[in-house]
């Protein structure tokens, strides 16, 4: 009787989750698809407590309290933090498949060795590897995305690196297989840790080589694998609720890194194993190129004279918190029958969504935040695109110079817009390491500073009553 | 032969789940990845069903202590996860004046 009604609740959770993320295809709706989700966690928690095999109470109402002790001040994060915040969580997600995983498999080898089918132990073993490296590269991911001193920020890369990292993952493979076909040999419980600290390992290693410009994909792979984690946990566990969520999770983190892929034009693997950025340096020396840096004042006036303007968010606009005081600019010249559209490039950022979530934070409408193909053919009759801590997004290296790193890349046609004004924190190239063609462009002009001061600088101007006459 | 009846029945859920998130996940507004994430992120955080059977089974010891572990990794990504996806998309709003005249 009881395992009917949990069967049943499992399969309420499930259509739950699915409207759930139904829901998400819109934002008037989306808040609806977070209480859909709520609801599914609430019934499924229920009917798995209320089983009779759960018969110790204690631990789980102290790791609940714990649970919710993290949990909150995490989701009060400011955000900015959100790509690490996000990263954080994958490492939870990896961390606990990888622990029921260990806790699963040492159960049965103390009791009931023939649960050990080589179905399960192939389960067990995909689920722990993932779950594992899951954990230790979502860390390193966060660690870089928090800028922590210890972690380096640029890509590391040294000889032989992914023969070293697939060397790695054969071993553990191989291992794996031999724990599938003997389970329950003399040696296999001493085998066992072994695949877990290759998988930590790997993790680590994985991560290493990979930059701040490349975190969108790999923050979204990561989100697959700890999707997929679950999934295995559900064959473990015989458990249909757990693979349907898993699945849900996966397919999430892989059309998302699909998504962040094409628009750097570039493949799964290139971004994992390809550390970006190497080929650059030899360029970089050589011609010195001119920035004209404009004034204030200047910019003001022709900001002010114009019909349309597109402002162009990148991951400098994060880092400066300016999204507020771009949200002021965009208060006057709005008032001064400006036209302002917010250009968003699917990568910008630190992980996917990124400026979109920044920008409604500081209250812009999301209906003027347009997709770069939305905005792309009309940037010809764009009078000025400002371009706020975003660089290899416009970068129109991409479009025709082979030898580029970024050659291919979709990017916004900010060159196309009569003037390009351009705040940059100061003269080094960016993220990626690359000099970009646009600051050097005939009709850009470039605002250095801190994007918050300069925009700050820039509202004072427009403000009535102030500085312009 | 039921137990490997179970495993295709498992794998068949598995592929059909994953063709359903495909399909539903690929219409998302592009406005909303960064709440998606995090919200799938609480979703998969279901292997709480897992540790919480982990943990309360009458299991030694250590491996009830993993589990709870688990328990309480997966509970932090539930709690952090919604509550975080709930603030991003409050925020998302068509027009600040007609929201504002609303709530009063």
């Amino acid at each position: 009787m009881i395992q009917g009604i949990v069967q049943f609740s499992y399969i309420v959770a499930t259509a739950l989750f699915v409207f759930s993320l139904h829901w998400m295809n819109a934002p008037q709706t989306a808040r609806r698809g977070v209480f859909a989700g709520v609801a599914a966690m609430l019934v499924a928690v229920g009917a798995t407590w209320a089983q009779p095999e759960v018969v110790h109470h204690g631990w789980i109402v102290v790791a609940i309290a714990a649970g919710f002790l993290v949990g909150v001040p995490l989701s009060r994060v400011p955000l900015t933090a959100v790509p690490q915040r996000t990263a954080l969580s994958h490492a939870f997600g990896g961390l606990a498949a990888g622990l029921v995983g260990t806790a699963k498999y040492y159960l049965w080898l103390g009791e009931g060795q023939e649960n050990l089918t080589p179905f399960r132990m192939i389960a067990i073993i995909i689920e722990i590897i993932l779950g594992y490296l899951t954990f230790t590269g979502s860390l390193m991911a966060a660690g870089k995305l928090q800028e922590v001193k210890w972690i380096p920020q640029r890509p590391v890369t040294y000889p032989l690196q992914n023969v070293t990292n697939i060397a790695l993952l054969g071993i553990a493979v191989v291992i794996g297989t031999a724990l599938v076909i003997q389970p329950a040999a003399p040696w296999s419980p001493m085998l066992f840790p072994a695949i877990i600290a290759l998988a930590l390992l790997f993790g680590v290693l994985l991560i290493i080589p990979i930059g701040g410009a490349d975190m969108p994909t790999v923050i979204a792979i990561l989100n697959s694998y700890a999707g997929l984690s679950a999934v295995a946990m559900g064959f473990v566990l015989d458990n249909k609720l757990l693979i349907t969520a898993g699945a849900l999770d996966g397919s999430s983190g892989l059309i998302l890194a699909v998504i962040m892929c094409k628009a750097m034009n570039r493949s799964f693997a290139n971004v994992l194993f390809g550390a970006f950025g190497q080929v650059q340096p030899a360029k970089a020396i050589g011609e010195e190129k001119l920035y004209k840096a404009e004034t204030i004042e200047g910019a003001a006036q022709i900001l002010e004279q114009a019909s349309l303007v597109v402002i162009i968010p990148g991951y400098g606009m994060a880092v400066a918190q300016a999204q507020h005081k771009v949200r002021e600019l965009y208060d006057q010249l709005r008032k001064r029958g400006v036209t302002v559209k917010f250009a968003i490039h699917p990568v910008a950022g630190r992980m996917p969504g990124h400026m979109n979530v920044l920008l409604a934070e500081a209250d812009i409408p999301y209906t003027e935040l347009v997709t770069m193909e939305e905005i792309n053919p009309d940037m010809p009759q764009c009078d000025v695109a400002l371009v706020v801590g975003a660089n290899d997004v416009v970068n129109p290296a991409a479009r025709h110079d082979k030898s580029s790193p970024i050659y291919g890349m979709p990017i916004i046609d900010a060159d196309k817009a009569r003037t390009v004004f351009a705040i940059k924190r100061s003269k080094r190239p960016g993220f990626a390491g690359i000099d970009n063609e646009l600051y050097f462009a005939d009709k850009t002009w470039m605002l250095f500073g801190d994007a918050k001061h300069v925009i700050g600088e820039l509202v004072k101007q427009l403000t009535p009553g102030s500085g312009m006459h | 032969m039921k137990q490997s009846l179970d495993y295709w029945s498992m794998l068949s859920v598995f592929i059909l789940a994953t063709f359903i998130g495909l399909g539903v996940i690929r219409r998302v507004s592009r406005l909303l990845h960064t709440p998606l994430m995090s919200l799938t992120n609480a979703i998969s955080a279901i292997a709480v069903v897992g540790s919480i059977i982990v943990t309360g089974a009458d299991y030694p010891g250590p491996i009830r202590f993993l589990g709870a572990v688990a328990l309480f990794a997966s509970m932090t990504n539930i709690v952090s996860g919604f509550l975080i996806t709930d603030r991003m998309l409050k925020m998302f709003k068509t027009d600040r004046k007609k929201d504002e005249g609303g709530k009063s």
